[in-house]
């Protein structure tokens, strides 16, 4: 059994299990209110679930893409609850949840999926389909591209059913990553997936004031 | 839990990632993790660069932590976290970790002001002085920092901490970094400026002291304003490069920092002597200043003023005093916060707990 935790959009945290399914999933999606809600989400799943913390093989956390500030809350929570409860962390690349729920739902072929990345930006992962596992099988991305750029940024673009996703299900990032870990396949790396670097400049000299 | 609570706490405000731990009123661990070096370039904390920081340096300091006091994770009686004032950005990676981390070792939270925070550092005692007279109530405390420079009344740690006085513009260990610039000094300007004014003259040039002409100090008694210095010192480098004469660094300095030390102490002095209140806390950053130490030692001696002075490692900024305050709030019998609490970047100091 997970825990999973995903702050790449709103808040999303499950607890799912190999043979059970999404025993719970309960989220915030307003996307300002992460270290508000993160606490109490955790702890809501655990109660509705029946699941204590030494049932939990490990917590699964979502790496993003996704806007920086939301994003960390999550993982930094993550590392934190696997910490406290003496369990590893499997990291998970946030749009893999998104396609992983999408051919899971029945969804088949390419496939695009586009989230918010402010800033008049958007993240974008591609996708050729799902293996005999239900495990997608990414083939461009995650990426950062201006809306109208897409098309030419996304190699065949034309070919890809477009998803434009404005939430990331915990529970498809669980069972993802139940389905990694059953496959034997790589997680995702332990950095966030920012895909943007600090917006500062080094300063100039300062300016005259007389 | 034991009359004395074990307490872990996790601060992130601005550049400093501090997880410590306390046992009542006994540090046993301080680690902090500072990302002060990626910030240099930049010449001020980079709130991004800052909250990344965090994100990275959080679990292996809450590690280190736990094996620098000697205790597991299960022994832990509370978690405490600084909710505010500070970086948003900052904060919030704290706060959901703080809280991730209470509800899987199934404890209380306790959501701690920052500022208040810095005053909770006095009670801190090593294990070996334990035996120090504790903080007496009330007192005043002068808190400077590149964040923040306020000065507050501290009836009660626990519950009445009222603000007299802070910046209405720059913070005082801004004001060190950017004159430190203006000199050509690296980052952070505070032990730069110290340094080379060792040599200089403080009183080769008068700089302006920032309200505390009359009519200024009818509206901001205790407020403070350092980017009029600032500018005066930018005024005084320009006239004399244009005029082709080289700057006196040292000089230049001395009589900056005096400013600085003079206004921070004239009105830190003031708030004792009109509130009858014989008792002076030093906290923050800046107090690593060597002429904010001495003209504080030599201006309460001189006034009947108690001064005290926190350990350095205690008055930058450090999770211990987090943990410290909240121990305190067990102690006296105060309930956790809920885990509804976000991180607020403007935190009023009124609000001791979130
Ligand atoms: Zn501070």
């Amino acid at each position: 059994m997970l825990l999973a935790i995903d702050t790449s959009a709103g808040t999303s945290v499950a607890v799912v299990d190999r043979d059970r399914g999404v025993i719970v999933e309960a989220g915030e999606s307003d996307t300002r209110r992460h270290a508000e809600v993160i606490g109490e989400l955790i702890e809501l799943c655990l109660r509705q679930s029946g699941v204590t913390v030494s049932d939990l093989s490990a917590v699964a956390a979502g790496m993003g893409p996704g806007p920086f500030t939301g994003l960390r809350v999550g993982i930094a929570a993550a590392n934190t609850f696997a910490l406290g409860a003496g369990k590893p962390v499997v990291r998970v690349v946030s749009h893999d949840a998104i396609a992983f729920g999408h051919y899971a739902a029945g969804g088949e072929g390419p496939l695009l999926v586009v989230t918010d990345a402010r800033r008049r930006e958007v993240y974008w992962s591609t996708w050729q389909g799902a293996d005999e596992f239900g495990l997608p099988q990414r083939s461009q991305g995650p990426a950062l591209a201006k809306p109208d750029d897409l098309p030419a940024a996304v190699t065949d673009y034309a070919n890809y059913r477009r998803l434009d996703a404005t939430e990331v299900s915990a529970g498809s990032l669980g069972m993802l990553a139940e389905g990694l870990f059953q496959q034997g396949r790589e997680f995702a790396g332990s950095q966030a997936l920012y895909l943007r670097s600090p917006d500062v400049t080094v300063p100039n000299a300062p300016k005259r004031v007389s | 839990m034991s009359e004395e609570p074990l307490v872990l706490g996790i601060e992130t405000s601005c550049d400093e990632t501090g997880i410590g731990i306390v046992r009542g009123t006994t540090l046993l661990a301080n680690v902090i993790a500072s990302s002060m070096e990626e910030h240099a370039r930049f010449g001020g904390v980079v709130p991004e660069i800052a909250a990344r920081a965090h994100l990275e340096a959080l679990t292996p300091a809450v590690t280190a932590a736990l094996a620098e006091a000697g205790v597991t994770l299960q022994q832990l009686d509370a978690i405490a976290v600084t909710s505010g004032p500070g970086l948003a950005g900052a904060l919030m990676v704290g706060v959901g970790a703080a809280k991730a981390l209470a509800v899987a070792l199934d404890r209380p939270i306790y959501a701690i002001n920052h500022l208040v925070g810095h005053v909770g550092a006095d009670v801190l005692r090593t294990p070996d002085a334990a035996s120090e007279s504790p903080l007496a109530y009330p007192t005043i405390a002068l808190l400077v920092s590149g964040g923040h420079t306020s000065l507050l009344l501290v009836r009660d740690l626990v519950s009445d901490v009222e603000l007299l006085g802070e910046t209405i513009d720059d913070a005082a260990g801004e004001a060190f970094d950017k004159v430190a610039r203006l000199l050509g000094l690296p980052y952070p300007g505070g032990p730069q400026i110290d340094r080379v004014a060792a040599s200089g003259d403080p009183k080769a040039i008068r700089f302006p002291r920032g309200l505390t002409l009359p009519k200024d100090l009818e509206k901001h008694r205790y407020d403070f304003s350092f980017s009029g210095l600032k500018t005066a010192v930018a005024r005084y480098t320009e006239q004399r490069t244009d005029a082709g004469e080289p700057i006196p660094i040292a000089d230049v300095a001395a009589s900056f920092r005096e400013a600085v030390v003079d206004v921070l102490l004239t009105k830190a002095i003031a708030a004792c002597l009109d509130h009858g209140i014989p008792r002076l806390l030093l906290g923050g950053g800046v107090v690593a200043n060597a002429r904010v130490r001495e003209v504080a030692a030599e201006r309460c001696a001189a006034a009947g003023i108690e001064l005290r002075i926190p350990p350095l490692s205690l008055c930058t900024d450090n999770g211990a005093m987090i943990a410290a305050i909240a121990s305190q709030l067990i102690m006296a019998g105060h309930a956790p916060s809920t885990l509804a609490f976000g991180a607020d970047s403007t935190l009023p100091v009124t609000v001791i707990q979130a």
